[in-house]
C-alpha cells in the first residue's frame, strides 16, 4: 500500500466540480437512491442482549486474554482483555479474526473418512464412534506386531493438560516417538541446559530493560508473545530505552528501532561472538556476575581470541569500529539484554552457537537472572498425574531409540527434531501418525520432501479443526473443538517473563459435531484398552483438568488466568548453580561451522530468505479473510506474491518493478512477481512466510507461493535442530 | 442546515496516532472491519477497490539500502472541519445531504440510505477515505452470523467510511442517561481501532476538553482550526485547509514533513519519496 500525495491531491479536482454542480431536484435523487440501492440481499443481523464472555486465545503461543462479545447466542466480535497480564487490552490481528475461523467455511463439520485417493478431497463422514474405533483398531495392529514405536504423534507443543495426555498415551502405548513442532524456544532450553545444567525455560524482561540488543529477533513482527512484545517496545519508546536491531532487511521491527545494523545474512553468530570479545578484551563484562558465578571464563576466553572484530567485520559487512561501538555501549548500559529468535521464531530452532553466543553475551554483562534481563523460569509444573502402569509391550517399545534421533548422542541438546524425520527422511518413518494443531505439511520448510515423506507413512490421522494440507493429506480426521468452543489450560511460555496460566473456556456451543480433543484421546485410550485404558480413568476431560488444576481452578474460573506476579528469578548465590561459558559439549557448539545456505554460488548468484510478517499467519492458522485483506500490494497482487529485491540487483539482473520471474532455488521453484525496494539488502530476495496454501478457502487458497517449498533444511552440527536461514537462488524468465 | 441537537458544551472528537509507537501490525484494519461490518471479497489486492475504512499505509524516505526508513501511517476518515466548522470537503459537495457534519460531536455521518452514489464525496476527499461498493456484500455461508447488529451492514451503490465507531458513542451516551449523566467519562467512547491497537499508539477523545489525553498531546490552536501547537503533531495535508481532527506524532523530521502538504507542481521535501508498493 502506499501514500501517495499527489493522488491524494489529485482529486481535489474533481471534489470542485462537484460543488459547482447544481444540486439534482430532490425527488430525482430519491428515485435514483431506491434505483442504486435495488439490492437482493444483505444481511440484516438480529438485535439482542449485548455481553461479554472471557477467555484465551490459542491461535498462537502467545496466549493472550480476550473478551468476546455476544448478542444472544451469537459472537460478534473480539477484543483483548483488559486485565489480563499478557496482553493488557491489546490483540493482534489474528486474534481479531478469530470469529472468521469458528463460522469461516473451512471448519470441518464431522469426522472424515478418506474415500478417494489421499489428498483427492473425497471423504466420507463417519460417526465419532467408527472413527474412534478405526484409529484404534490401527494402533492395536501396531502394537500387536510388537513394534509400538511406530506409531507417532506430532503436536504443537507438549505443554498443557493436552500436551501431557497425549504424552501419557504414547507412553503406555509404547512409542518414544512424541514430536512436537520445532521453535527458538527449543534453541534456548538447549542452552540453558548446557550452560546451567537445568530443565526450564527462557523469560525475558522485556520491559525493564534499557538496552535490547536483538539479532534478528522479529520484535514487532510476531517474535514471543506478540501484543506484549508490541507493548513492551512502546514502553520502551516512553521509557527511551535503545533498542538495536541486527538483520540484514528493514523488518518493521528494524524500522521501528533506534539503529539498523543491516548486516549479512547468517553472520549473526559471528557478530555476537566478535561483541562478546569486544567486552571480554576491553575488561566491560559484570565481574560480580562472571567472576562469581561463572564456570571456566578461561575457556571462554580462548574461544573468544579468534572472533576478533575485524573477523566479524568481514563475515557482517559492518566496519570493526560499529562492532566495537555497540558492544560498548550495549556493555555500557544498565539494564541491557541479547535476544535471540530469527523473525517469529517458529519455524524451526535454528543454530544453536548462535542462541548461546546471544547467551553469552548475556551472561557477560551480567543480564541473566536480573531485572530487565534474561531469566530462567521453571517449567509448569501443576500436572502431577500418577505414572501409569506399563505392560510389557510398552516398556521394550519405550526402550528404543526414537525415530529422530532426538534426546540421544549428538543429538542430546534436542528433544524432537521433526525436521529430521519429515524432511531429511532419517529414521524410520512411523506406521500410524498423528498430528494435532500443527500443520507440518505446510509449514515445515523442504516442503516437498515432506511431502513424499509423508506420502511413504500408511496411515494418516488429522485431530484438525479446519480443512488444512495436513487433514488434506490424511485418511482419518477427528475434528476438535476450535478455541472459542472448549475447556483447557493454555500455560504460556513464548518468553514471558512471569508464569500465566491462562483457561481457555466456551463462549459459544460447538458449531459442528467435533469434540475437545482431551476427550477424544480418553476416548481412544478406552479404545485401546487394557494398560492404555486403566491409564485414563478421568469421567472425562473436564474432570481430568479440574482435577489437575484444583488449587488453581477457583482463580481460573473467576479471572480467566493464573498469573505469578510475584514470580522472581533465583538469585545467584554463592556455593549455587554456576553459569558455564565453556567447556565440553559447549565448546563443540562454540566452535560448529557456520551454517551456509545450500547452493552452488556459481549457479545460484542470489541468496532467498523468508521472512515473517505479523499480517500472514504461518503456522497451524491461515489468514483468515480479514487479514489477507490486510496485506500490502507490495506483498501480494492478484495471485502473485512478491519478492523483495534491492534496486541495484534488480538492474544487474535485468527484471524490473512489477515483472514475472521464476525464482529457482536447489530445491524448487516458483513463479513470483518482483517488487523493488531498498529495505532489502543487494544479493538477497525476501518471500514472505504464510502464502502459497492448496487448503483453506477460496479467500486464501492459491493465493502466492509456499516459500517452505524453495527452503532446504540445513542440521546444525551440534545439536540436529534445523539451522538454514536461508538458501542460493537465482531469477529467470517464466 | 438542519437544526442540530447541542448539548452544552458541543464535542470535537479526535484522534492522534503516535507513528513512533504504531508498527504497522494491522489490527486497528481488523478491528474496525470486525466492528463496523466491513465485508471482504476474494481478492483484496486491488487496493483502489478494497473497502478499509481504517488503511495503513507505508511511505518511505527513499534512501538507498541501507539508509532506508519506512514508517506506517493509519488513516481513518480525519473527521475534516473544514475552513469553517462544518464545511468539510465532502460534506459540501453531497447533493444528497447522506454525509453531514455533526456539531455536538465534531463527527462526519454517512447515512446509507440516503446516498445514491454519486460519489462526489469520494472525488472530494483528499484522503482517500471514501469507499465505493460497486458489488453486494457476500458473507460465506455461516459468516454472517458474525455481523454487527449496532452497524447496518452496506449495499452495491452506496458509499462508505469511517463513522469514528459512532455506534458506540451512542450506546455510551444511552447508557449515560440511564445513569443520569449528561456527559460521558473519557474511557466511556474509545473506537474500535484505538481499543485494539497492540502498541497504544492510537488516542482518542474530545479535542474541546483539556482533560483529555488528546487535548493534552496536541494542544490545538481553536482559534486556527486546532492546528497542533506541539511541534511534534501534525496533521496529513495541513495546509489544504480541511482542518483534520486526525493528528499524528512523530519525532521523525522526514515523517513529519511527508505528512505535510505540497501543491500539485510544487517539489517534495527532499528526503520524501513514493513507495514503490
Ligand atoms: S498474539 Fe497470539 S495469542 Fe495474542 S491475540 Fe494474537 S494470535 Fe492470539
Ligand atoms: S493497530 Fe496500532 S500499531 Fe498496529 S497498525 Fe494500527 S495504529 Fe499501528
Ligand atoms: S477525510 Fe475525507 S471523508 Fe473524512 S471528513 Fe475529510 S473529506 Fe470527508
Amino acid at each position: 500500500m502506499k501514500v501517495d500525495r499527489r493522488s491524494f491531491l489529485s482529486l481535489l479536482i474533481g471534489g470542485a466540480a462537484g460543488t459547482a454542480l447544481s444540486p439534482l431536484p430532490w425527488k430525482l435523487t430519491d428515485d435514483l437512491s431506491i434505483w442504486t440501492q435495488n439490492w437482493p440481499w444483505t444481511p440484516v443481523p438480529p438485535r439482542g442482549e449485548s455481553y461479554y464472555e472471557t477467555t484465551t486465545c490459542t491461535l498462537c503461543p502467545g496466549g493472550c486474554g480476550i473478551k468476546v462479545r455476544k448478542i444472544d447466542q451469537r459472537c460478534v466480535k473480539i477484543e483483548g482483555a483488559d486485565e489480563h497480564p499478557v496482553n493488557k487490552g491489546g490483540v493482534c490481528i489474528l486474534g481479531l479474526s478469530g470469529l472468521q475461523l469458528l463460522y469461516g467455511p473451512t471448519r470441518i463439520r464431522t469426522p472424515l473418512k478418506r474415500v478417494g485417493k489421499r489428498g483427492e478431497g473425497k471423504w466420507e463422514p463417519v460417526s465419532w464412534d467408527q472413527a474412534l474405533t478405526r484409529l484404534a483398531d490401527k494402533l492395536k495392529e501396531v502394537r500387536a506386531q510388537g513394534a509400538p514405536e511406530k506409531a507417532a504423534c506430532l503436536l504443537d507443543s507438549s505443554r498443557g493438560t493436552v500436551g501431557h495426555l497425549f504424552r501419557r498415551l504414547m507412553t503406555v502405548y509404547g512409542s518414544p516417538n512424541f514430536f512436537t513442532m520445532p521453535s527458538v524456544e527449543d534453541a534456548y532450553r538447549a542452552a540453558l541446559k548446557l550452560t546451567q545444567g537445568i530443565e526450564a525455560r527462557v523469560g525475558f524482561d522485556l520491559e525493564n530493560a534499557d538496552f535490547v540488543l536483538s539479532f534478528g529477533c522479529g520484535l514487532l513482527d510476531g517474535w514471543g508473545s506478540p501484543v506484549r512484545v508490541f507493548k513492551a517496545n512502546s514502553t520502551w519508546k516512553e521509557n527511551h530505552a535503545t533498542v538495536v536491531q541486527i538483520e540484514p532487511r528493514l523488518s518493521n521491527t528494524a524500522a521501528k528501532a533506534d539503529h539498523w545494523l543491516a548486516i549479512k545474512p547468517g553472520s549473526e553468530a559471528e557478530l555476537a561472538l566478535a561483541m562478546a570479545n569486544v567486552i571480554v578484551g576491553r575488561n566491560l563484562y559484570r565481574s560480580e556476575f562472571v567472576d562469581g558465578f561463572c564456570e571456566n571464563f578461561q575457556g571462554l576466553k580462548r574461544i573468544l581470541a579468534l572472533h576478533t572484530p575485524e573477523a566479524a567485520a568481514a563475515a557482517t559487512g559492518l566496519a570493526p569500529e560499529v562492532v566495537v561501538k555497540w558492544a560498548v555501549e550495549f556493555a555500557r548500559a544498565s539494564r541491557p539484554v541479547a535476544l535471540y529468535g530469527r523473525g517469529q521464531g517458529r519455524t524451526a530452532a535454528g543454530s544453536l552457537r548462535q542462541c548461546m553466543a546471544v547467551m553469552l553475551l548475556n551472561a557477560l554483562v551480567g543480564a541473566v537472572n536480573r531485572a530487565g534481563g534474561m531469566w530462567t523460569v521453571p517449567d509448569y509444573d501443576y500436572i502431577g498425574w500418577e505414572e501409569p502402569e506399563l505392560d510389557e509391550v510398552a516398556r521394550a517399545g519405550l526402550e528404543r531409540p526414537r525415530a529422530d534421533g532426538a534426546g540421544s548422542g549428538k543429538y542430546t541438546p534436542a528433544s524432537s527434531l521433526v525436521q529430521r524425520l519429515l524432511g531429511s527422511g532419517a529414521g524410520q518413518l512411523p506406521e500410524v501418525l498423528m498430528v494435532a494443531r500443527c500443520n507440518p505439511l505446510y509449514s515445515l520448510p523442504e516442503n516437498g520432501a515432506v511431502k513424499d515423506n509423508f506420502d511413504k507413512i500408511p496411515f494418516v490421522v488429522s485431530f484438525s479443526s479446519f480443512m488444512d494440507e495436513t487433514a488434506a493429506n490424511a485418511d482419518l480426521v477427528l475434528p476438535e473443538h476450535v478455541y472459542l468452543e472448549r475447556l483447557e489450560d493454555v500455560p504460556v511460555t513464548a518468553g514471558l517473563s512471569c508464569p500465566v496460566i491462562g483457561l481457555c473456556q466456551p463462549v459459544t456451543e460447538p458449531r459442528w459435531d467435533t469434540r475437545s480433543l482431551g476427550d477424544v484421546v480418553i476416548a481412544l485410550a478406552r479404545k485401546i484398552g487394557d494398560s492404555a485404558a486403566a491409564a485414563f480413568q478421568w469421567d472425562d476431560y473436564e474432570a481430568c483438568l479440574k482435577e489437575t488444576l484444583e488449587d488453581k481452578w477457583d482463580t481460573l474460573e473467576e479471572r480467566g488466568f493464573w498469573y505469578d506476579a510475584e514470580f522472581r528469578p533465583p538469585a545467584w548465590e554463592d556455593g549455587e548453580g554456576k553459569f558455564r561459558l565453556a567447556g565440553g559439549k559447549l565448546d563443540e557448539v562454540l566452535q560448529a561451522d557456520e551454517i551456509v545456505p545450500a547452493g552452488d554460488p556459481a549457479k545460484f548468484p542470489l541468496i532467498l530468505v523468508p521472512y515473517d510478517s505479523i499480517r500472514l499467519a504461518h503456522d497451524y492458522i491461515g489468514d483468515p479473510p480479514f487479514m489477507i485483506k490486510a496485506v500490502g500490494d507490495d506483498v501480494l497482487k492478484g495471485k502473485d506474491v512478491c519478492v523483495q529485491i534491492n534496486p541495484a540487483t534488480a538492474r544487474k539482473f535485468a527484471v524490473s518493478e512489477g515483472s514475472i520471474v521464476q525464482l529457482i532455488t536447489p530445491v524448487g521453484k516458483a513463479r513470483v512477481r518482483v517488487h523493488l525496494d531498498e529495505a532489502v539488502m543487494p544479493g538477497v530476495l525476501y518471500v514472505p512466510r504464510g502464502l502459497g496454501h492448496t487448503a483453506y478457502d477460496a479467500y486464501l487458497a492459491g493465493k502466492g507461493i509456499n516459500v517452505n517449498a524453495l527452503i532446504g533444511s540445513l542440521e546444525d552440527p551440534a545439536s540436529g535442530f534445523d539451522a538454514a536461514w536461508g538458501i542460493r537462488a537465482k531469477l529467470a524468465k517464466v | 442546515m438542519k437544526q442540530e441537537q447541542t448539548q452544552h458544551r458541543p464535542k470535537r472528537y479526535g484522534m492522534v496516532i503516535d507513528l513512533d509507537k504504531c508498527t504497522g501490525c494491522g489490527s486497528c484494519m481488523v478491528a474496525c472491519m470486525a466492528e463496523n461490518n466491513v465485508s471482504f471479497k476474494k481478492d483484496e489486492s486491488d487496493k483502489l477497490l478494497s473497502i478499509t475504512w481504517m488503511r495503513v499505509y507505508k511511505i518511505t524516505n527513499g534512501k538507498p539500502f541501507p539508509d532506508t526508513d519506512i514508517c506506517y501511517i493509519p488513516r481513518p476518515c480525519q473527521h475534516c472541519a473544514g475552513q469553517h466548522e462544518g464545511h468539510s470537503p465532502c460534506v459540501s459537495v453531497c447533493p444528497a445531504t447522506a454525509t453531514d457534519y455533526s456539531r455536538e460531536t465534531g463527527i462526519v455521518s454517512q447515512i446509507y440510505t440516503r446516498c445514491f452514489g454519486c460519489r462526489y464525496c469520494m472525488a472530494a476527499c483528499p484522503y482517500h477515505a471514501r469507499y465505493f461498493n460497486w458489488w453486494d456484500p457476500v458473507w460465506p455461508d455461516g459468516m454472517e452470523k458474525y455481523l454487527n447488529p449496532d452497524v447496518s451492514p452496506r449495499m452495491r451503490g452506496v458509499v462508505e467510511k469511517c463513522s469514528f465507531c459512532f455506534q458506540r458513542y451512542q450506546a455510551a451516551k444511552n447508557k449515560a442517561y440511564l445513569e443520569g449523566r449528561r456527559e460521558l467519562e473519557e474511557d466511556e467512547y474509545q473506537t474500535a481501532c484505538t481499543q485494539a491497537c497492540p502498541a497504544g499508539a492510537i488516542v482518542f477523545g474530545d479535542l474541546n476538553n483539556p482533560d483529555h489525553l488528546v487535548h493534552k498531546m496536541v494542544d490545538p490552536d481553536l482559534k486556527h482550526g486546532g492546528r497542533p501547537r506541539n511541534p511534534e503533531v501534525f496533521r496529513l495535508l495541513e495546509r489544504l485547509g480541511t482542518n483534520p481532527k486526525v493528528y499524528y506524532k512523530s519525532g521523525r523530521q522526514w515523517v513529519r514533513k511527508a505528512g505535510d502538504n505540497y501543491l500539485p507542481g510544487e517539489k517534495p521535501g527532499a528526503d520524501m519519496h513514493k513507495s514503490h508498493s
